[in-house]
């Protein structure tokens, strides 16, 4: 089974950044969360029910839809601010990439780790750019909100393609496909990371690891 | 086709495409109520959760939708289509976009009803509410209040687009797959936001006394007969069941099984309790909204719209009243006059323009409203040079005699516009105008690079002439520099 891979590519002024991201990782959250699951005898089980909620953004021109779940908001807040920080302090030309994967746990027998193997990869590349005046900013307000409504209508697009999607697990089994420890809902076991790119254009990752490989060549 | 589907399978199946069409009109209702939606997560099912997702039920919704389905649903030939439309405070109105749900004939016979087609709806309606934040007619809908109202109307048969005007985009929200056919969701919307009326300045009342009260908050004087939303919560209803619609409400106490699909489990339980006496819903405004600040949102919103629209140019960003605006637009009325809008003495009109009314209170139907000036104030073709500044009066009452011959075809008339505190004896221009001429005034000419690289080039060029000059007065500079030392 092969991960399937989407990028998603969007241009923001500097303070957009957090609510761009935020927009486009809720939006994809929402349709890889399920209730919380209840498993009962004879292995049925029933499914909690998900709330959701609108989000205006402050500096966007825009409103997304979250599920009401305040620890997985604060999650992904957090992910994000850190992103957004790695790509203040970068110095570089204001372009990164942070990568949204969900993924199922294959367990492995001792003394192995279980596999973490990816089915679904998501990919938002960011482009920060700077404006000049407050007009020019007025438009980047809204037309980075058109923009991100069509992302959204991109992300709409790949999920209602039904394409892979790990089967419903056994309650023994559950913690390998679903994030089970929030109260409220229960996404599918994902990872969120990122990367910034240098001015150079390749990523600072590669760098290191290009460093570390010339280092112990020697 | 239907014989390999079981009789549970089927009865589940059709339960299940009846919830998901009540369900995609609260959400799509709901998306246009003009206020921010939130509900919780309950990480223990309740049982009258449809699809695992908080939804609330507005009753009149539910009702207006049963109203429509008649029983039926949406099957092959069969679409439900809930149309959003915007009425002004003057009785214009326009259709802003139409979503479908539909059925073709293409069919998967493998897939598990209880399962997969329930799962799959559920995801449909999580891309429902986010595809429903992003079409036009939320942020207009956001906005709604003191000079507009946004409209809802739930038919069933067949998709009528032509409401939408030219050049209307669609998006698909998604498709599932059953065995009794595909379910489709998508949504037409419209792009040209020009709103024409065929009622022409003839009818038009006098400008002057609607103009000039800036800051003063007016209450819909046409509107009298709507009032704000005020759907019920199933805790404050008159008591009542509805008499002709089923008054029980299905509860879904979906289990499933995680064991071979055979075995797949799928408890459905009924659950009686009243429905609240119907109250037909059309206006579901919020409260008035602050006009300047609304207007100026609006403005700033639309005057950057994608090219289909044109450019979009609205009037000057200053506030301004309900009745005045710089541009006039006219809005082709449906069978040559404002859509008959059924009066409602204590909640909203049904939105039912175009049908016929019949209502248990057997209201009449509300008349045409004679108007002044139509407000909304977009235009989708070029703006002119702006006007120069003539009394609103004047200008509109000339308008007014060009197209008193009743010219359906014109889009729009230009109006000048004074707004208050503003003096024209300096400059013979509005504020609005004002700042947008001078909002990106040019570069200063010395600054500019040309001119400095052009000097550079003129002082490299003449360096040799000056080097040879040097050399050839060398002892007179050296001469120079000793009566210095």
């Amino acid at each position: 089974m092969n991960c399937r891979s989407e990028v998603l590519e969007v241009s923001v002024e500097g303070r957009q950044v957090e609510e761009a991201m935020l927009a486009v990782l809720h939006t994809i959250l929402l349709h890889r969360s399920t209730g919380k699951f209840h498993y009962k005898k004879e292995g049925t089980y029933s499914i909690g029910t998900v709330g959701t909620q609108d989000v205006d953004c402050d500096f966007i021109d825009f409103t997304f839809v979250r599920v009401s779940a305040d620890e997985l908001d604060r999650v992904i807040r957090k992910a994000v601010a850190e992103f957004k920080d790695a790509l203040g302090n970068s110095g570089s030309d204001g372009m990164g990439q942070i990568s949204l994967e969900f993924y199922q746990k294959k367990k492995s027998r001792w003394p192995f780790s279980d596999e973490c193997i990816p089915w679904e990869v998501w990919s938002i590349k960011v482009n920060v750019v700077n404006l000049a005046n407050e007009q020019e900013r007025q438009i980047c307000r809204e037309k980075v909100g058109e923009k991100l409504g069509e992302k959204v209508i991109n992300i709409v697009e790949v999920i209602n393609r039904h394409d892979y999607l790990p089967k419903m697990p056994t309650q023994s089994e559950v913690d390998n496909v679903f994030d089970t420890s929030l109260k409220d809902v229960q996404p599918y076991l994902y990872k969120i990371t990122y990367q910034i790119t240098d001015s150079l254009g390749t990523s600072v990752s590669t760098t290191m690891r290009r460093l570390i490989k010339d280092t112990l060549a020697l | 086709m239907d014989s390999d589907l079981s009789s549970q399978d089927r009865k589940d199946l059709d339960k299940f495409i009846k919830f998901f069409a009540l369900k995609t009109v609260q959400i799509i209702v709901q998306a246009r109520l003009g206020e921010k939606i939130s509900t919780c997560s309950s990480s223990s099912p309740t049982g009258s959760d449809w699809f695992n997702l908080a939804i609330k039920d507005i009753p009149e919704v539910t009702h207006e939708a049963k109203k429509a389905l008649a029983g039926q649903l949406p099957g092959i030939g069969r679409s439900m289509c809930v149309e959003i439309s915007l009425k002004t405070s003057e009785g214009d109105s326009m259709e802003l976009e139409t979503w479908c749900l539909e059925m073709n004939e293409k069919c998967d016979k493998d897939i598990k009803v209880s399962y997969t087609v329930y799962n799959r709806l559920s995801l449909l309606l999580k891309s429902l509410l986010a595809i429903t934040r992003v079409t036009p007619a939320y942020k207009l809908s956001r906005k709604q209040g003191h000079d507009y109202v946004i409209l809802y109307r739930i038919y069933f048969g067949d998709v009528q687009l032509t409401g939408l005007g030219e050049g209307f985009q669609s998006v698909r929200v998604g498709v599932v797959g059953t065995p009794i056919g595909t379910i489709t969701l998508s949504c037409a919307y419209r792009t040209n936001l020009a709103l024409m009326s065929s009622r022409q300045f003839e009818r038009t009342g006098p400008i002057m006394g609607i103009i000039i009260d800036h800051f003063v908050e007016r209450p819909f004087t046409n509107m009298a007969h709507m009032h704000p939303c005020s759907y019920r919560t199933p805790g404050e209803d008159e008591g009542g069941t509805y008499a002709g619609i089923e008054d029980s409400q299905e509860v879904c106490t979906t289990s499933f099984s995680t064991s071979p699909p055979s075995q797949c489990v799928c408890t459905v339980s009924q659950a009686h309790f009243k429905t609240p006496k119907p109250a037909l819903m059309a206006t579901l405004k919020v409260p008035l909204m602050g006009l300047g600040v609304s207007q100026q949102l609006y403005s700033s919103r639309l005057s950057y719209q994608t090219p289909a629209l044109g450019t979009v140019d609205l009037c000057h960003p200053t506030a301004f009243t309900a009745g005045a605006h710089p541009h006039q637009m006219v809005v082709p009325g449906k069978e040559g006059g404002v859509p008959q809008v059924p009066a409602q003495p204590n909640h909203g009109t049904a939105a039912e323009h175009g049908r016929i009314p019949s209502f248990p209170n057997g209201q009449s139907p509300l008349p045409a409203q004679p108007t002044s000036c139509v407000f909304l104030c977009l235009q989708v073709h070029p703006p002119p040079s702006p006007a120069p500044s003539s009394p609103l009066q004047g200008s509109l009452h000339s308008n007014s005699s060009s197209h008193s011959g009743g010219q359906p075809q014109d889009d729009f008339v230009m109006v000048d516009f004074k707004p208050a505190f503003s003096k024209d004896d300096l400059l013979p221009m509005d504020l609005g105008t004002f700042y947008r001429e001078f909002q990106n005034p040019p570069q200063l000419a010395s600054l500019s690079i040309d001119v400095s690289a052009q000097s550079m080039a003129e002082d490299l060029d003449s360096l040799p002439e000056k080097l040879a000059i040097y050399e050839k007065n060398i002892d007179e500079f050296d001469a120079f520099v000793d009566t210095l030392q």
